[in-house]
């Protein structure tokens, strides 16, 4: 492990925003620390940056203990929330901020942030003053100015929260592969989802100052491993008396997670869904919300609201109209642990042969 | 956008009519208020002639007080610039147990009467004062015979005391406004933290720096009250403000009208002050802004 942390602890005054935190990255990879408002997150890359002190617990750098090291001993590049470029310097003088204080010749300087200005494709904007430039121009020079000092490990406290929704996309995969081919160890803040899933290699989920589960997206995504994992991964809804569901016991469990790919609708007279017509649940349809590929389909089934994905390529439905409803599994939580529960009536191979149910032999949804 | 600004009904506080009364009311009590008693003063200062202006100016005692004023203006703004640096770092960089307190010690300039400030220095610094001691005991150590009240470093301290606030307060809301993360993110690239200062902090506050050393440099040049306590030589610690009371309480004719000659050396200062304070708070608003 190239970052490792170990058992740290940090408190703000009573505020312990910081417990028990334990986690590596491996040398090269881009991960995410990805958990709500509050949760730590940020906390945790100023302590391994050094611009904040741990109070308990060991941070590690390529093997070596830095908890005691000067913040710019540590061979970081940080690219803060708003950039914090340097407002009364230009584009080149921010980029070259870093080397000249490392007291490199001026031909080094100019070679280096020329390079860099190639990189990020800012040249020609030298000259620009901050305030002179878009907001994701903005995280390029960031970008640039926390890599010019060549660091081992770069940290960037949520780099895209301060975009244009519309450019945010581009602006992901961009960071995401230059990253990639710089091949520097890479930590990055987020409270979205998407946005981890998308960029990271590995995903480390924090809630209120603990580590709660770690892994790659897709494992994040399809075992999560506690309570606020499942709550928090997905578009999950919560089901409190989830045992009125047909196939289902909730007897011993708080409540379950219900996530729309967990949940099947579709009207009486689809013939794929015959064999399981007997298990479905009568639903009515709420709310209709077009995402672009697909629809958000709000269903009232007996006083428990569930959402279901569904296709575009399917028949039309409608706002009051009824439909069988099936639920295929779900997260059903204890505590703080989760358990996957199947639908009882399905047999045990049903959310293996899920497929049977969604795809007619075309491949394509017929219903 | 100017054009439906000015075509459109203001709203909530703002009515034409009543921006029309305001701005009545504030331009006659600017002009009763503060135009015209220094307009009559420069006007008075030139009732017996150039000449006697001139001659008015240049006594031995005026040039005195002049150069004292200016040395203890000159001390207090070296003085206050450091210390008000200091503690607007301190303030907005730092957090400690008693910072409320320290904020808070830093305004007692501003609340209590400088008479009272020049009052305890002499109870401080007198003969029986807590301080006495103390400065016997360094003069005797140095071999100097340094006194304070009644003489020049009693002066120089009261213009200290009450010109204190000014810079601090000035450069610790911008300080604040500006936030650590730029110096975070020097510090990071590894810059020292006097590098972080000279690049990133001082172009920070720089126009606001300079806007609370232009008013501590007006306030430390018209203080009457604190310096008049600490001070009893005319001709030697009297400073212009001083000599300004010192020539108008004598009464006679001649000396009311010098004493007018000298007030417009302050208010031309004062005027010299008020050019420089507006071209900073121009550049002020503007990097305010950006
Ligand atoms: N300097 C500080 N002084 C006091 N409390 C702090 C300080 N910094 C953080 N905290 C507290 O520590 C907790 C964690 O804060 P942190 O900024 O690390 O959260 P975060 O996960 O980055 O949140 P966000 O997504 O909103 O940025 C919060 O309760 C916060 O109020
Ligand atoms: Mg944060």
């Amino acid at each position: 492990m190239f970052v490792e942390l170990q058992d740290i602890n940090k408190s703000f005054g009573n505020v312990k925003a910081s417990q028990g935190v334990s986690f590596g990255i491996e040398k090269g990879k881009l991960s995410a620390l990805l958990g709500p408002s509050g949760s730590g997150k940020t906390t945790v890359l100023r302590m391994i940056a050094g611009l904040e002190t741990a109070d308990e617990g060991e941070i590690r750098i390529d093997g070596k203990r830095v908890n005691e090291l000067e913040p710019r001993e540590r061979g970081i590049g940080f690219v803060f929330q708003n950039y914090a470029l340097f407002r009364y310097m230009n584009v080149y003088e921010n980029i070259a901020f870093g080397l000249k204080v490392q007291k490199m010749s001026r031909e080094e300087v100019k070679n280096r942030v020329e390079e860099l200005l190639s990189l990020v494709e800012l040249k020609g904007l030298e000259k620009r003053f901050p305030n002179e430039l878009s907001g994701g121009q903005r995280q390029r020079v960031a970008f640039a100015r926390a890599l010019a000092p060549e660091p081992s490990v770069l940290l960037l406290d949520e780099p895209f929260a301060a975009i244009d929704a519309k450019v945010r996309g581009e602006l992901r995969r961009w960071l995401r592969d230059m990253i990639h081919r710089v091949g520097i160890t890479s930590i990055f803040v987020t409270h979205d989802q998407d946005e981890a899933v998308e960029v990271a290699d590995g995903i480390i989920v924090m809630d209120k100052g603990r580590i709660e589960q770690t892994g790659t997206p897709g494992e994040i995504y399809r075992t999560p491993k506690t309570a606020f994992v499942a709550g928090f991964i997905g578009e999950p809804v919560i089901i409190k008396d989830f045992g009125r569901l047909k196939g289902f016991s909730a007897e011993g469990y708080d409540h379950a997670v219900i996530r729309p790919e967990f949940v099947e609708a579709f009207k009486s007279d689809n013939a794929h869904f015959k064999k399981i017509l007997p298990f479905a649940e009568k639903g009515v349809i709420k709310d209709i919300v077009f995402r672009g590929n697909t629809y958000a389909v709000k269903l009232d089934v007996g006083g428990m609201e569930l959402v279901c994905h569904r296709s575009l390529e399917r028949r039309p439905i409608e706002i009051g109209e009824q439909m069988n409803v099936i639920v295929y599994r779900l997260f059903a939580v204890k505590g703080n642990d989760i358990e996957l529960m199947k639908n009882g009536n399905l047999g045990d191979d049903s959310s293996d042969q899920l497929e049977k149910y969604l795809y007619g032999d075309s491949g394509y949804f017929v219903g | 956008m100017t054009d439906r600004k000015d075509n459109a009904k203001l709203k909530g506080i703002r009515h034409r009519s009543i921006e029309r009364v305001l701005i009545i009311i504030s331009t006659i009590f600017a002009a009763v208020m503060l135009v015209l008693p220094l307009g009559y003063v420069i006007v008075q200062s030139f009732s017996k002639g150039a000449a006697f202006y001139l001659s008015a100016i240049t006594t031995e005692n005026v040039i005195s007080a002049l150069q004292l004023s200016l040395f203890a203006a000159g001390i207090a703004l070296l003085v206050n610039t450091f210390f008000g640096i200091m503690a607007g770092i301190l303030l907005t960089r730092y957090s400690f147990r008693g910072k409320q307190v320290l904020g808070a010690l830093i305004d007692i300039p501003f609340s209590v009467s400088p008479v009272i400030a020049g009052l305890s220095y002499i109870m401080l610094f007198g003969r029986t004062g807590w301080l006495s001691p103390v400065v016997d005991d360094l003069n005797s150590l140095t071999g100097l015979g340094v006194k304070i009240v009644f003489a020049l470093p009693g002066v120089v301290l009261a213009t200290i005391f009450v010109t204190f606030p000014f810079i601090s307060r000035e450069i610790i809301p911008v300080l604040n406004a500006a936030g650590t993360d730029e110096e975070e993110a020097a510090g990071l690239m590894g810059a020292g933290a006097f590098t972080v200062f000279r690049r990133i902090t001082l172009p920070h506050m720089k126009w606001a720096l300079l806007y609370g050393m232009i008013l501590c440099t007006a306030r430390a040049l018209g203080e009457f009250g604190a310096v008049n306590a600490l001070s009893r030589t005319r001709g030697e610690t009297f400073t212009l403000p001083l000599e300004v009371d010192a020539l108008y309480l004598s009464g006679s004719a001649d000396s009311i009208v010098a004493a007018f000659a000298v007030s417009s050396i302050l208010v031309l200062m004062a005027m010299l002050l008020l050019v420089l304070k507006t071209f900073t708070e121009y550049h002020m608003n503007k990097t305010g802004r950006s």
